[in-house]
């Protein structure tokens, strides 16, 4: 072993020296370049992880360590009590599952509304073709709060073409109810979907036409074509667009807010942490108002576990959608 | 028979493409073209709410078209000005910093070594991070910002700060290191918001072929030299895309001030006129930046095909 070694180490200096030290050169140059590397990705994967890690930390401590200027990093009085309270506060368990059933069910539906279009804009030819595609464009544009105020006032006192106003004697207020916000993104309105229609149009065109020619000379029709010959070749695709759809939609505060108004979600949770903790410290008989740093603590566990399932999504999904999104080679 | 047959075909693909988009077409007219013709009205009326219950949405909206000062009263309202000046210079500043970031990330990522799988997942980890509501929660978290401090104090070196006064004591001219400074500073905020244009970057590096670089290696081309004839002009089209992605995002972020502004405004002010006004001052900003910059950087762009 050792033998071979060193034959080797000679046979590298008189390798060098054959090169006039150009060899040596180029591999100090190549190892060099390695640490760096290495040293800058670390630096910005430490500072990416380091907010977490910091919530992580802060979340196991008891109050008492929030105060001691000598415990930074690691809790020094461990403790589980801070989930337990979030838990208590914002009825956690409950928060989550309709959190869940909600962004599977909206992601879903965009998804598939999206996927439709998409496919349309991209392969079909027809007049005005240029034009809807503006519209897309426009819809990736505009901020959702230029329309906020007409969309709500729409919604409650919902109708089409008169057909409401004319069987039931009145128009219908749909606010306080989910059907808005299934119906806008069943018909691509929701949040970011005009983003999703532009990648999956790239990704479609991209794909070979001989294929979709070969069914049709089959005898396929359209959108058997489509379902059984372009969706099976876009599932990574429509996976990434997925996975998006629902961390945004998880995250977001916006659209639920506005449409989902009653319903409990880990958003709302989130925002309603420092409301409830006042409430909470009162009953305690601990003072008017939670102490700022324990509200922060608080807010810290309670973001740490309205990302927790987002985090498990995406370790065990992760390979998937990063080497699926970048090697569909989208076109942009 | 025969002359007819190809105009059908047209015809049958143009009825089933139409099909194929119908539902963004019934989308944006009811949900996108309807309410935004409503609230360019609103924002040029005189609007007034009748509480005529105590919800605040059950109130229905008086409209004039007498007084439309809106859009003069907004060049006079001060807070809305600076807001927007404020915003404006940062993404000035934060959007081609996002884009020279993602791009340096992306060329990393995209070279072979141990554990890229992981170091891609964490500079992925952004997208969740800075979604929604999380990021408007992390912006006023004193206690983290308490802990760095301590951080920073106890173990006696802040890195950044000690290089600063360095640099600044160095006799190096002030007006230079700003703006690199700056840009340090709201490092973490670029590493946070280019997650997505990282992966686009990354998507357009692998399409390029390897053979290319070969044979530019043949005829004796440097890494450098490579990067410039080969790398960058057929990655430009990503440029473009990511260039509008970073914009929008700026803008449209939810920690943004000015939709924070707005959104305050028309929720708990009631002020829907005003509010309507802003937002369509906004947005027409927004799409002729967005108009401008993607005009001059679409001439560059170099198409592959």
């Amino acid at each position: 072993m050792s033998k071979t070694k060193t034959v080797k180490k000679s046979d590298f200096w008189e390798r060098n020296k054959k090169t006039h030290g150009y060899l040596l050169e180029k591999t100090i140059w190549k190892y060099t370049y390695r640490v760096i590397r290495a040293l800058l990705l670390f630096g910005l994967c430490f500072l990416i992880l380091q907010p977490l890690i910091n919530k992580l930390s802060v979340s196991f401590m008891k109050q008492d360590d929030l105060y001691d200027a000598t415990v930074i990093a690691i809790p020094r009085n461990f403790t589980l009590g801070n989930y337990r309270l979030i838990d208590e506060l914002i009825n956690y368990w409950k928060c989550m599952w309709n959190s869940l059933w909600i962004a599977l069910l909206i992601s879903c539906l965009q998804v598939i509304a999206c996927t439709l279009v998409g496919y349309g804009f991209a392969r079909f030819r027809f007049p005005f073709k240029n034009l809807w595609f503006a519209c897309v464009i426009l819809v990736i544009i505009v901020p959702p709060q230029t329309i906020l105020t007409s969309l709500y006032l729409n919604f409650s006192s919902f109708d089409v073409f008169g057909i409401f106003n004319l069987v039931l004697k009145r128009k219908l207020n749909l606010i306080g109810s989910m059907t808005p916000y299934v119906l806008m993104c069943m018909t691509c309105m929701g949040l970011k979907n005009g983003l999703y229609i532009y990648m999956l149009r790239q990704y479609f065109r991209g794909v070979p036409k001989e294929l979709e020619e070969a069914a049709y000379v089959d005898g396929c029709g359209n959108f058997q074509t489509f379902v059984r010959i372009m969706l099976p070749d876009a599932k990574a695709m429509i996976t990434s667009c997925f996975l998006f759809a629902f961390v945004w939609q998880w995250t977001d505060s916006f659209y639920t807010k506005l449409f989902l108004g009653d319903k409990q979600v880990l958003t709302k949770g989130l925002n309603s942490i420092a409301g409830r903790l006042d409430n909470y410290v009162q009953r305690q008989g601990w003072g008017t108002f939670a102490a700022e740093a324990f509200l922060q603590q608080m807010i810290s566990t309670g973001v740490l576990m309205a990302i927790a399932p987002l985090i498990l999504l995406y370790l065990f999904a992760q390979k998937g959608f990063v080497e699926s999104l970048s090697q569909t080679g989208i076109k942009m | 028979m025969k002359a007819r047959k190809p105009r059908n075909l047209r015809r049958r693909n143009a009825i089933a493409g139409y099909l194929f988009i119908s539902p963004f077409i019934i989308g944006f007219v009811a949900f996108m073209l309807k309410p935004m013709a409503e609230t360019l009205y609103l924002s040029l009326c005189n609007v007034s709410v009748s509480t005529n219950s105590a919800s605040t949405f059950d109130a229905t909206l008086i409209t004039s078209l007498k007084d439309t000062n809106y859009y003069r009263a907004l060049l006079v309202v001060p807070q809305y000005k600076d807001l927007l000046m404020n915003t404006l210079s940062k993404m000035a500043l934060q959007v081609p910093a996002i884009l020279v970031f993602s791009f340096f990330i992306a060329l990393l990522l995209n070279q072979e070594f141990k554990g890229r799988g992981f170091v891609r997942a964490i500079f992925f980890l952004p997208v969740i991070l800075s979604s929604g509501v999380l990021i408007g929660l992390e912006t006023n978290n004193i206690l983290m910002s308490g802990m760095k401090d301590v951080i920073a104090e106890s173990s006696g070196a802040d890195i950044t700060g000690a290089l600063e006064e360095i640099l600044r004591s160095s006799g190096v001219s002030q007006k230079i290191m700003e703006p690199v400074f700056e840009i340090i500073d709201v490092v973490y905020d670029v590493a946070l918001a280019s997650g997505i244009q990282i992966v686009i970057f990354l998507s357009g590096l692998q399409t390029v072929s390897p053979s290319m670089y070969e044979a530019a290696k043949m005829e004796g081309c440097t890494a450098w030299e490579s990067f410039w004839k080969i790398t960058f002009p057929l990655v430009s089209s990503m440029i473009l895309v990511n260039l509008v992605y970073s914009v929008v995002d700026f803008f449209m972020r939810t920690d943004n001030e000015v939709m924070d502004f707005i959104t305050k405004k028309i929720t708990p002010g009631m002020d829907y006129g005003m509010g309507s006004a802003m937002a369509w001052i906004y947005f027409m900003i927004v799409a002729v930046i967005l108009g401008i910059l993607a005009a001059i950087i679409s001439k560059k762009v170099y198409y592959y095909e």
